[in-house]
């Protein structure tokens, strides 16, 4: 898939240069754009090991557990079908997500709907869940604050009201979008 | 208000783990050490999409891409120069990376177009890898209404982007 973009995306590049006259701009933009890749990941180590760093901090002293639990009272108002065990993974999941560590919320995220595509099939409510995960619900937005200081921003983490603002309409429309579709769907089926 | 929250956090942190007697510093350097490997292992395809994105905006694709969405784009209230990060962001998260930080650097970090692209980034999520990583685990032949609701939450987060950095700066 990447492959297909990748390829897709240089070789628009070359025509539309070729196109527009700009063959001498492009090929400075060759050895530009490889330069600031390193650049940009150089400021980035940085930050993401700090933040990892007070990550690994907050797992150990039991504070990412204490947020999952503050979460199951919503999560069964969303899920209610969901058994004990996905609940809690799903709990972790988005935990995991809200601090940032995708990393550590995809091994979560796959044993909850695979806990739930084996108890109810591919049901709205495991559907649901899929779309909470294609949202982002960061709160702490480490590698966009990371690019915004290497590129010389007065407050890094000064966007952060705007993108929880952002997150939580996406993460709404998504739930509103997946309710309605469902329905819909269901209706459908009736006629 | 964010100036003081991030500090605050590192320190109840260490604060909050110290009491129960762990290892501060070490813990600090085991969690840090794979961050910086994360970071590392971000470097190869970082390289190969700020190539690709500064080539596309060298060539002149990225602003013919933005003029001819505009009228679709500015009637939502989606900078210009934004739009291809609209396309691109869905399917490629470090291409979204990639291509965000180009345009933060062309603008400037705190300009209204960099803020945008900065709170798009944040806001939303790579929704197709996502998608195929769950569908593929589970082996789900019908999606049904996944792929529409998600488009959905996407582009709320696309437009909302625009929204709140006009409400909060």
């Amino acid at each position: 898939m990447i492959s297909y973009v990748w390829t897709g995306l240089i070789l628009i590049a070359c025509v539309t240069a070729v196109c527009l006259g700009r063959t001498e701009e492009l090929s400075v933009a060759v050895t530009d754009g490889a330069a600031n890749a390193v650049t940009l990941c150089l400021t980035m180590i940085g930050l993401l090991g700090l933040w990892s760093g007070v990550m690994e901090l907050m797992e150990q002293a039991g504070i990412t557990q204490k947020i999952a639990r503050l979460l199951l009272p919503v999560l069964s108002k969303l899920f209610p079908s969901a058994n004990h065990r996905a609940k809690n993974d799903i709990a972790s999941n988005i935990t995991a997500n809200l601090l940032g560590l995708s990393n550590a919320a995809t091994p979560f995220g796959l044993k909850a709907a695979e806990e739930m595509y084996q108890t109810m099939g591919d049901s709205d409510e495991l559907l649901r869940f899929l779309v909470l995960n294609t949202t982002s619900i960061q709160l702490i937005p480490t590698t966009v604050a990371a690019v915004r200081a290497m590129l010389g921003a007065q407050n890094p983490f000064d966007i952060m009201p705007a993108i929880w603002g952002a997150s939580a309409l996406s993460v709404a429309t998504g739930l509103l979008a997946a309710a309605i579709l469902a329905k819909i769907s269901r209706w459908g089926k009736q006629k | 208000m964010t100036a003081i929250l991030i500090p605050i956090i590192i320190v109840l942190t260490a604060i909050a783990a110290l009491i129960q007697g762990i290892d501060v510093f070490g813990t600090f350097l085991i969690g840090a050490q794979k961050g910086i490997q994360t970071a590392l292992h971000l470097l190869p395809t970082l390289l190969a999409l700020l190539v690709a994105v500064s080539m596309l905006r060298a060539s002149g694709a990225i602003d013919l891409a933005g003029n001819t969405l505009q009228p679709f784009f500015s009637a939502l209230g989606i900078p210009q120069e934004c739009a291809a990060l609209v396309l691109l962001k869905p399917l490629s998260g470090s291409g979204g990376l990639a291509l965000g930080s180009e345009i933060m650097q062309a603008c400037g970090a705190d300009s209204y177009v960099g803020r945008v692209a900065a709170v798009m980034l944040g806001a939303s999520e790579t929704s197709f890898y996502t998608i195929g990583i769950y569908t593929g685990q589970l082996s789900l032949k019908h999606t049904r209404w996944l792929i529409p609701a998600a488009m959905c939450a996407d582009l709320a987060a696309f437009v909302a982007a625009g929204f709140f950095v006009r409400l909060l700066g």
